[in-house]
């Protein structure tokens, strides 16, 4: 598939402070985004990626590098009418009512005041914001807010989209419908590009992710790729046992009155703890194997980064 | 178009901005108060009426375009509205010059309000209208526009509290520098001579803008006179876009 998104090598640096010190943000970011996929772009705060977004969307100049969008270096015009930019925590003229805004915004593509008016109704919409349509943005919560920059990320039917923490300020039902709505894009034919320190958002949606540490790209690909499908070891509740017996079968992890969870590490030890459960006539009440998560693998990249 | 966007909505913004209403309030204040000063004073009442209503019009409408002026660029990139504006296809000059005509339409609305008051109480004190004071108004507005481009140029680097004393410094040496045209006769030639004159010839001179005096008193102007000021006006208001376009193309938005 053809990348829609290039960067490669990418620097920069701040100078910061009364007395100028340079602070170098970005070390030499690279990475690819093909066409029509979900890429997460993964990092602990302040590891580069809103840095890293900004120089894309030619709100800060790189120091060195190349940026390639849909196969043309630097941004122009013409790129910019196929993007789409939900910034992190985001803020909008707020003596502007949410109709207001988006028509402001739509004026910028220039469409049609028909077009306007149906694009603007359907992305309400399509963000629940239906009811807000008419009230000043000033008596937004911050959940309504991103939801309003959702749809003014999407005024112009973009090809690729930037979301930077997008599920921040949401609640867990904002959260769901909005996973749904980026997975929506997708089907329509849409790229995403979704930066995020929230693994667990990441992980259900996304198809490869970059995972960026201290202003460097440690590693890119395909989730599967990264995260191996072993088990590593296996969670299980008991009761009704002596916790004495227990020892050489796994290490106990917590106690909760007669329930005793159990850390399993050999696949064996599961089977002899069955037997034992079933001798002694007590319970279990979960068995749970727990594969390799990003979470992990992040933890681990983040260590050694 | 996007320009024109980008004004109206700066419009939008200026004119549900309460320190506009403030501003204007005391202006209306300040205009009514002329006719009373009119009936304390002896002599002339209706040149004081008009004396002080125009520099009425000029002082306040100078404080709004200071006081909006400066806050305008720098509250997008405070508030990281920006962001979401610039990665839309404009480009950052057409930024700039909508928030520069939106917030120039703010005050031709605001000047067009306060001179129908001025004239309005005029007419009710001679019973007539002298077309003049249009013109002498017609020229505050001119100098507002340039001065709407300088808090516009201070704003794109600056914050609103320094940018707004950068851009009141810019306004009290503009009506002062006149002064260094007799420094100039009363100084040996030389270098300080010199200097002085390279700096008259730097300095703007916002008194080509002023013709209260000439108006309120009725003494004739060759019309070269307003021909040269509009000239001076719309070529310093270039100059100083320019410079601010150029400053503003290369900012990163951190």
């Amino acid at each position: 598939m053809a990348a829609v998104l290039e960067i490669d090598n990418l620097h920069k640096a701040f100078t910061v402070g009364f007395i100028p010190k340079k602070r170098e943000i970005l070390k030499g970011v690279s990475l690819a985004v093909a066409a029509g996929e979900i890429f997460g772009y993964l990092g602990p705060n302040g590891a580069g990626k809103t840095t890293t977004l900004k120089c894309v969307l030619g709100l800060i100049f790189p120091d060195r590098g190349k940026i390639e969008l849909f196969g043309h270096p630097s941004l122009s015009a013409k790129g910019k009418e196929r993007l789409g930019y939900l910034p992190e925590n985001p803020y909008f003229y707020d003596y502007l009512t949410a109709a207001e805004f988006l028509n402001f915004y739509a004026q910028l593509f220039g469409l049609k005041k028909k077009e306007k008016h149906d694009k603007i109704a359907g992305l309400l919409r399509l963000v629940g914001m239906e009811k807000a349509r008419d009230l000043q943005l000033r008596k937004f919560s911050r959940g309504m807010l991103q939801r309003v920059g959702l749809a003014q990320a999407l005024i112009n039917d973009p090809d690729l989209l930037f979301l930077d923490e997008p599920l921040g300020g949401l609640d867990p039902l904002g959260r769901k419908e909005l996973r749904d709505i980026i997975v929506r894009l997708k089907q329509e034919g849409k790229t995403i590009f979704l930066s995020s320190h929230i693994l667990q958002d990441i992980e259900m949606i996304c198809d490869r992710v970059a995972i960026i540490v201290g202003g460097r790209v440690i590693s890119q690909g395909a989730l599967q790729s990264l995260i191996s499908e072993k088990v590593l070891f296996t969670e299980v509740t008991v009761s009704g046992l002596d916790p004495a017996d227990l020892v050489d079968l796994g290490e106990p992890v917590s106690t909760a009155g007669e329930r005793i969870l159990l850390k399993v590490l050999q696949e064996d030890n599961i089977d002899n703890l069955m037997a034992l459960v079933q001798q002694r006539k007590g319970r279990i009440h979960s068995l749970v194997p727990r594969t390799e998560t990003l979470e992990d693998i992040f933890v681990e990249m983040v260590k050694h980064g | 178009m996007k320009i024109r966007a980008i004004a109206l909505n700066t419009f939008k913004e200026a004119i549900r901005d309460r320190i506009l209403y403030l501003l204007f309030f005391f202006a209306a204040v300040s205009l009514a108060f002329s006719r009373l000063l009119a009936v304390l004073t002896v002599g002339d009442r209706v040149k004081i009426i008009k004396d002080v209503g125009l520099a009425s019009i000029s002082v306040f409408g100078v404080l709004m375009a200071i006081l909006i002026g400066t806050g305008l660029v720098y509250k997008e990139i405070d508030k990281k509205t920006i962001y979401t504006l610039l990665a839309k296809p404009i480009r950052r000059w057409q930024f700039l010059l909508g928030k520069f005509f939106g917030l120039a339409l703010t005050l031709f609305v605001m000047i067009l309000a306060m001179g129908i008051i001025f004239l309005a109480i005029v007419l009710l004190h001679t019973g007539k209208l002298d077309g003049r004071l249009l013109l002498a108004i017609l020229f505050i507005f001119l100098e507002l526009i340039l001065i709407t481009a300088v808090a516009i140029l201070f704003s794109c680097f600056s914050t609103p509290i320094l940018s707004s004393i950068f851009s009141l410094s810019f306004y009290l040496i503009g009506h002062l520098s006149w002064g260094l045209e007799t420094l100039i006769l009363r100084t040996r030639s030389g270098t300080a001579r010199a200097a002085i004159r390279g700096l008259s010839a730097i300095l703007p001179d916002l008194e080509n803008f002023n013709f209260k005096t000439e108006v309120v008193h009725g003494l004739v102007v060759d019309p070269k006179f307003y021909l040269f000021s509009a000239l001076y006006g719309l070529v310093y208001t270039i100059f100083i876009l320019t410079l601010a376009v150029l400053i503003f193309k290369k900012r990163d938005f951190v």
